[in-house]
């Protein structure tokens, strides 16, 4: 089983990007679970048809820790098992801790067991990694890819670079690696060719790079991927290469990230600056 | 030789604490808040904390010592404690029928950002604190400050939730009492009384954690600071403020809020902390020193100049809470004593600056360790560089004692394998002599023990 997990600036199109490659590995015939880390609970929208979930976190509040597999896994488009930890309201709480305390959880129960044959596990976490919580999908014997959604906007490939400094830490100590940056096209100019520099730079590749289509919107919409909404659209082409370059991804490095001056000069040697 | 791996070679240490001479903060909320008539102490955190600080005063005082929990699970710490806190308050006033709950927080609510006072006045409005009850708050996180911190912000939060200026003056002083005994505060009382002065006393834990056995429990003892006398304070012609650490806070709340003028002195152990507490209190009442005080004054002169012999030039270590190591240091430098190694876990540099201050002339050579990571390892580490004649300190110092074969006063908190504490107080001037007769006791129970039969002295 490959455990892959999702991060990125907040409102990059995390949660887009992430259902849409499921959908398209799910074409392909893999066998996949999606872990929601995001307290709106909303990274499994598109796969289920709907805010449909009850997060694990909600069931742990109601039931006590009494708590059964089939309550909190929800089976969504083609057999996705889906999963969505939950948390507190804005502004009370530890939302950190609620994904600590959501993913053991999971483990305890045999979320994983092999008996569901899973290829891949995905979890799609909020943001940026703000604090220990939200580093736990990459903690030892989670997830051990990372790819991070960026686009040519400064403050995403800010965080993009910040996340590596968490990954680097992480890495350096376990089994984490870096599987490439994900460019969700702002339709910045240059923005390909300054994210596959930024890429070069951190040490990894632009494993592919979304264009902007409003496709992908009115397919939210309707509580749908692209590939499931309308199958022939060139932007569900788009997932499904974004899927199979992931399916075929070898490259696994520890990033080193860029000092704040050097991420500066790149933003002005691709001419965002002038 | 049961701290056989304390090394006598001292190495600077960055990160390791061996001993801390220290506990956490809701210890010290949950003792001020014992002090005030009918109030429940409340946790808001986990039940551990809250059976921890139970047992560590249960263990000090000999008595029970009951306070409440939001019990918070996993659950608990992801949605935040709200719900538990206002299920609590409903459950306590129903149930256990206190005149107030005082909360206080802990590590893990802190950290999750648990609002007490947003709470508080929730349960407020949704009717959960009956007409005539109270529940006050203050924020106890344990990595911040000590024992001593979380004592005085709880006393801060009873002045600053009950104390009321109606501009109605009162000849009555307040005083502010810093982390003493029962049996202190019962003096502190007499003593004010002997002045003739009215006063107010908070928090007060005599009748508390010293009740008589009369075959009857009841939940919350005769003792006490009511809630009218703290709603008085605010009235009161002056406060006068016993230990900086513990009381500054709220005598500062006091004078913002009422307008009530304060007076800052050391809690009155010894000799000239004594003094200064009679003139502060005297000055603040505008009564004049009666004879009586006097006259144990005198009594304690005597005993100083009767002993002197067995005092000069004995080396003491030294540990404890700040407010009360300054005037005991003092006091034995009084006495010519040397009070050589002075350790405190409760942090603020106004304690090494003062302590340094006190010892400079007569004990150059002092050591002063002060803060987070001022421990009892270090302590016996100088010891064991060059030794000292006694040790007094929490009964934590036992160890050290046995170890090296010096004598141990105990003195502080927590001391939970003596008792004596609760009931012989040693602030004040007879106060004072109780210091000296122990420490002589365990000086001279030594001298006895060790002499050779030749200089075994019958008369001493």
């Amino acid at each position: 089983m490959r455990k892959i997990a999702i991060y990125g600036k907040g409102g990059i199109g995390k949660s887009t990007t992430t259902q849409n490659t499921v959908a398209g590995l799910v074409e392909a015939g893999k066998k996949i679970k999606v872990v929601g880390c995001d307290p709106k609970a909303d990274s499994t929208r598109l796969l289920l048809g709907g805010l449909a979930q009850k997060t694990v976190l909600d069931t742990l509040r109601e039931e006590g820790e009494d708590i059964d597999l089939d309550d909190i896994v929800k089976e969504g488009y083609g057999g996705v098992r889906c999963v969505e930890s939950g948390g507190p309201e804005p502004g009370v709480g530890c939302a950190g801790r609620g994904i600590i305390t959501s993913i053991n959880l999971l483990e305890q129960l045999g979320a994983w067991d092999e008996s569901y044959n899973i290829d891949y596990t995905f979890y799609d976490v909020l943001g940026d990694v703000v604090c220990g919580g939200f580093a736990m999908p990459i903690r030892e014997g989670k997830a051990e890819e990372i790819y991070i959604v960026v686009s040519g906007e400064m403050m995403a490939m800010y965080a993009a670079n910040n996340i590596c400094k968490g990954i680097k830490k992480y890495a350096q100590a376990g089994a984490v690696r870096l599987g490439g940056l994900i460019c969700n096209s702002r339709k910045v100019d240059n923005e390909r060719e300054m994210i596959e520099e930024l890429a070069r730079q951190l040490g990894t590749k632009l494993i592919h790079f979304v264009p902007r289509d409003n496709m992908v919107q009115q397919a939210e919409i309707h509580r749908k991927t692209v590939i499931e909404f309308k199958p022939q659209h060139v932007q569900a082409d788009e997932y499904r290469a974004l899927a199979k370059a992931i399916d075929e991804n070898e490259m696994f490095v520890i990033p080193e990230p860029l000092e704040m001056d050097d991420l500066e000069k790149l933003l002005i040697d691709f001419g965002i600056a002038s | 030789m049961l701290l056989r791996h304390t090394t006598t070679e001292i190495k600077e240490r960055k990160a390791l604490t061996v001993n801390p001479a220290k506990t956490c903060q809701p210890v010290g909320a949950m003792y001020a808040a014992l002090g005030v008539h009918g109030c429940l102490p409340h946790s808001h955190g986990s039940q551990g904390c809250c059976s921890y600080h139970r047992s560590a005063l249960t263990r000090h005082y000999k008595e029970p010592v009951m306070a409440a929990t939001s019990s918070f699970t996993e659950g608990s710490s992801v949605f935040g404690g709200q719900a538990n806190l206002l299920q609590a308050i409903d459950n306590i006033f129903t149930i256990y029928e206190p005149e107030i709950i005082a909360v206080h927080s802990t590590c893990l609510s802190e950290t999750i950002g648990d609002d007490l006072g947003q709470i508080v006045a929730k349960a407020k409005d949704d009717g959960k604190v009956p007409e005539g009850k109270h529940v006050v708050q203050a924020a106890t996180p344990s990595y911040v400050g000590s024992h001593v911190t979380g004592y005085a912000n709880m006393l801060e939060a009873f002045v600053k939730y009950f104390s009321f200026n109606t501009n109605e003056k009162i000849r009555q002083v307040n005083m502010l009492s810093g982390w003493v005994e029962p049996s202190d505060m019962r003096e502190l009382k007499r003593m004010a009384g002997l002045m003739d002065l009215k006063t107010v006393l908070l928090p007060d834990t005599s009748d508390v954690l010293d009740t008589p056995m009369t075959g009857k429990y009841t939940m919350y003892p005769k003792g006490g600071t009511t809630v009218e006398e703290i709603t008085s304070m605010g009235n009161s012609m002056a406060t006068v403020a016993m230990g900086d650490f513990a009381t500054r806070k709220a005598a500062i709340m006091l004078d913002n809020k009422c307008k009530v003028p304060f007076k800052m002195v050391d809690i009155p152990i010894g000799l000239k902390a004594t003094d200064r507490f009679v003139q502060a209190m005297a000055l603040a009442g505008k009564v004049s020193v009666p004879d009586v005080l006097t006259e144990e004054r005198g009594r304690l002169v005597d005993v100083i100049t009767d002993m002197h012999q067995y005092f000069y030039g004995k080396r003491v270590a030294l540990y404890g809470d700040p407010d009360n190591l300054l005037p005991l240091i003092e006091f034995l430098v009084d006495i010519d004593m040397k009070p050589v190694y002075v350790v405190s876990g409760t942090p603020g540099k106004a304690f090494s600056k003062k302590a340094l201050e006190i010892l400079a002339e007569k004990v150059p050579e002092a050591k002063v360790q002060n803060g987070a990571s001022a421990d009892m390892y270090l302590l016996h580490q100088w010891i064991k560089q060059e030794g000292v004649d006694l040790i007094m300190g929490n009964t934590y110092g036992k160890y050290i004692s046995r170890d090296e074969g010096i004598p141990f006063v105990r003195t502080g908190f927590p001391i939970v394998d003596r008792i004596g504490h609760s009931y012989f107080p040693t602030v004040g001037y007879t106060g004072g002599i109780r210091i000296l007769e122990r420490i002589l006791g365990a000086l001279m129970d030594k001298i006895d023990a060790t002499a050779p039969e030749e200089s075994f002295e019958l008369v001493m």
